[in-house]
């Protein structure tokens, strides 16, 4: 069973994070990546910049508008995701709560509905 | 098949029996594996009712239990082969069945698993609405419909119908695992699970009990009792403790049937044990709690002698065990509380000092609201009427406002210290947050 973790947090420069502070983390995620690595649950991550350069497209009311900013202007701002590959809910909640991002944000468990791979849709099982 | 003459309505009554002792069991089994619940319910419903076509001519098979699940694992697999033609997923459920317990008739008898403490624990899991968990198990464990949950929690049909079916589409789509806590989590997942029992039984005993009458309204005591029970759910799957329910038509008799599953299954967690003898024992006083009229008795004018001697034994036995254990916890506490009680069947008298003591211990490791109202009650009795208003008073007041207990107790006092205005006006307030009619009475007539 594939699931997202996806990451919300407050960003480091809302929050006022050192240099130091910010060392420590990508330290701490290091240390994730080699654990979900060695369990052969890693699938893939992307650690997104700040919503400060974010941009919004949308079409929907008919005609194309191009926005600065993110979608939603929350407290904590979707950072990143990792993708796991385990076999149920349980499993993935306790790479959650490993998850540095737990101690500072909150990390949504969501199920993968459908991949792609090579171009091609898969329905992970 | 040695009963080829068997009439139609005995197999409906083996089919039934059948259904009362395995429901729960079957759809753990049949559930596991793909954490599809509702799937798992349909082809058990669907082999009940090939077993109510078929047994009266061909007789009831030597293992009826296996013959369905048999039966039941073919719809299932029907099922999935239908849906392996949008995608292919559901293959490995259909071999892990072929390779596993799958086998005949004959092979099945003794050796059906019993996945039901796993499937307690998907109800209760946390990724699960605490509203909807005690519901849950009530389906998927005692096979009750959803109308019949519904009336039971006084909510509507079909809203009941809709939650119970979200709750199945989570547990199968975020793939909930039938499986039973490791040591290190159990700490973190069991109190759910036993909340989710509790919450079947105080649901039922707020029909029968009219907990929180005031001064040991008896069980109860430690929630605001729940949602009030319109009529316990009857037809279907019911329990079968072997040794006879309380009272059928209370949801708290399948609390109880539910409680002692669980203390069985977990012989090692004293608080299962805990909550199954809270429940015997509050269960055993169910016929005391109404005179031979329909009207209320509260706890300290029942007639012992038509308390349930049996129950009692049980409750006590679940008790002890709970004891030898050695780590105390709150429905132990509880459960000590009833036992004392309940000695008054033999002494004649109820040791009120060790009910303060327990209500002591109770209100500091779970200071509900029940379990502060319970104390100032028994302070009341102990210390007299104002010190028990004195405790009273230190409850949060905007907590209480709207607590039936509270006020029952609050009128009571105030009656007791002769302050009759504020009694009668305490009264007014727990008459309006009273919906069983029969306690409602009873607080008229106190009231004068």
């Amino acid at each position: 069973m594939r699931y997202a973790l996806l990451l919300n947090y407050p960003e480091a420069g809302d929050v006022g994070l050192s240099d130091d502070d910010l060392a420590a983390g990508r330290a701490a995620f290091d240390e994730y990546l080699k654990a979900l690595n060695a369990a052969g649950v890693f699938v893939s991550t992307e650690i997104l910049q700040p919503v400060a350069v974010s941009t919004t497209v949308t079409t929907r009311d008919g005609e194309l508008l191009i926005q600065d900013g993110p979608f939603a202007d929350t407290k904590e701002k979707l950072g990143g995701v990792f993708v796991i590959e385990v076999p149920d809910l349980d499993q993935a909640l306790s790479w959650a709560e490993r998850c540095p991002a737990s101690q500072y944000g909150v990390v949504e468990v969501r199920p993968v509905a459908v991949t792609a791979r090579g171009g091609e849709w898969i329905t992970p099982s | 098949m040695d009963h080829p003459e068997l009439s139609d309505a005995g197999a409906r009554s083996r089919a039934e029996a059948a259904a009362r002792a395995s429901y729960g069991r079957l759809v753990a089994l049949l559930a596991a594996p793909t954490g599809d619940i509702a799937l798992a319910e349909d082809a058990l419903g669907d082999a009940f009712e090939a077993a109510l076509t078929t047994w009266p001519g061909s007789g009831v098979p030597a293992n009826p239990e296996a013959w369905l699940l048999t039966v039941a694992r073919n719809r299932q697999r029907d099922a999935w082969k239908s849906a392996a033609t949008r995608t292919s997923t559901p293959l490995d459920a259909v071999r892990e069945l072929d390779d596993g317990t799958h086998g005949t008739d004959e092979d099945m008898i003794g050796a059906i698993p019993d996945k039901r403490l796993a499937l307690l624990f998907v109800c209760a899991h946390p990724a699960i609405d605490p509203g909807v968990r005690t519901a849950l198990m009530l389906q998927t464990v005692l096979g009750f419909e959803a109308a019949q949950i519904a009336t039971a929690f006084a909510v509507p049909a079909p809203a009941m119908a809709q939650r119970l079916v979200r709750a199945k589409r989570r547990i199968r789509d975020a793939r909930i695992p039938f499986t039973v806590p490791d040591a290190d989590v159990m700490p973190q997942r069991l109190p759910a699970v036993l909340e989710a029992v509790y919450g079947c039984f105080a649901i039922g005993s707020a029909t029968t009990s009219g907990a929180g009458v005031g001064a040991g309204a008896g069980a109860g005591a430690g929630t605001g009792a729940g949602p009030r029970a319109g009529a316990g759910p009857r037809a279907g799957a019911g329990a079968d403790t072997g040794t006879g329910v309380a009272d059928p038509d209370s949801l708290a008799g399948e609390a109880l049937y539910l409680a002692e599953t669980l203390a069985a299954l977990l012989p090692g967690e004293p608080e299962a044990a805990g909550l199954a003898a809270l429940i015997c024992l509050s269960q055993a006083r169910a016929a005391g709690r109404r005179n031979r009229e329909g009207a209320f008795v509260p706890l300290d004018e029942q007639d012992p002698a038509r308390w349930d001697g049996a129950l009692i034994a049980r409750g006590e036995a679940h008790l002890r065990h709970a004891s030898s254990l050695g780590r105390i916890g709150r429905y132990q506490l509880e459960a000590a509380i009833q036992s004392v009680h309940c000695e008054r069947r033999v002494t004649g008298a109820v040791d009120r000092r060790a009910i303060r003591t327990l209500h002591e211990a109770l209100a500091r490791i779970a200071p509900t609201l029940g379990a502060l109202v319970s104390l100032a009650a028994v302070i009341g009795e102990l210390d007299g009427p104002e010190a028990g208003l004195a405790a009273l008073d230190r409850i949060d007041a905007a907590a209480a406002e709207r607590f039936q207990p509270a006020w029952a107790t609050r009128a009571h006092l105030l009656a007791q210290a002769g302050r009759r205005e504020d009694a009668a006006a305490a009264y007014d307030r727990a008459i309006a947050l009273t919906t069983d009619p029969a306690v409602r009475s009873y607080l008229a007539d106190r009231r004068g």
